[in-house]
């Protein structure tokens, strides 16, 4: 009897679609990864103000929280590059993932960092990235793909390579 | 003919049902069931995790307590350190 309930199971087409199924599935749960395009900021909902243009500009997103130690650990060295790079075609925001709009508003004045500040506070913006850590910061490209991804915040050695990653995106010829 | 139903025929499972059951696993599992994202915090969620009171060494004297109750009850095997207690098995 269990032999013939079983039988179903060798078919090509059940196990060929469940594996279709396994495979969209794990690329809906896999998020922003590079070469994809990142998501819009005009229509994430973001409170914090209005969010500077970023058409035709490299766009560098640092998502953070009030709770993360990292994330407070990064704002100096952001707020530097955020500053160094002001004219020349790149934009650094920060995006912060606070559940709590108290905790954010807290932060906020506790520690206000030098570069413009975002609330995702319905964490619409992050769910839709999948950010793997906290921090993570997504430099993305001219054309809104995402060419490099920073997944916590090692001291210098990040700033150094965030630095790099922007440098190389500016010495790119644009379209 | 009686209505009672016997244990024999509770324990009946037919081809069929057992082919229903195992479909319905199946689709349980491919559905969310067997997701691993039902119960991870993602990063993005642990402000909680996070809190000062989640810490397990946030009272001093109650990680003093059970530390001396770990070494104590663990000596012969080393306790938190590398050697042994001297008797060569380790």
């Amino acid at each position: 009897m269990l032999k013939k309930s079983l039988s179903f199971l060798g078919s090509a087409r059940v196990f060929g679609g469940a594996w279709a199924a396994l495979v969209v599935v794990s690329a809906a749960l896999a998020g922003v990864k590079v070469g994809d395009v990142f998501p819009a900021l005009a229509t994430a909902q973001l409170a914090g103000g209005a969010v500077p243009a970023t058409a035709g500009k490299i766009l560098v997103v640092d998502f953070w929280a009030s709770w993360c130690a990292p994330c407070k650990a990064s704002f100096p060295a952001l707020g530097k590059i955020s500053s160094d790079y002001a004219t020349r075609d790149v934009v650094l925001i920060g995006v912060s993932v606070d559940e709590s709009a108290a905790a954010y508003a807290t932060f906020l004045k506790k520690t206000p960092p030098a570069f413009p500040a975002f609330h995702d506070a319905k964490q619409n913006l992050v769910r839709a990235v999948q950010v793997p850590t906290m921090p993570t910061t997504y430099v993305v490209d001219r054309q809104g793909r995402v060419r490099f991804v920073h997944s916590g915040f090692h001291g210098e050695a990040s700033e150094r390579r965030l630095r790099s990653d922007i440098d190389a995106l500016l010495a790119e010829k644009t379209p | 003919m009686s209505d009672k139903i016997t244990r024999n025929d509770a324990m009946n499972i037919t081809p069929r049902t057992l082919r229903i059951f195992l479909l319905m696993g199946a689709a349980a599992a491919l559905t969310g069931c067997g997701s691993t994202r039902l119960v991870r915090v993602q990063p993005w969620e642990r402000a909680t995790l996070t809190d000062y009171v989640m810490r397990p060494d946030r009272d001093p004297l109650h990680t003093a307590l059970a530390e001396h109750t770990y070494f104590s009850r663990e000596a012969a095997t080393g306790g938190r350190g590398v050697g042994g207690s001297g008797c060569g098995c380790n």
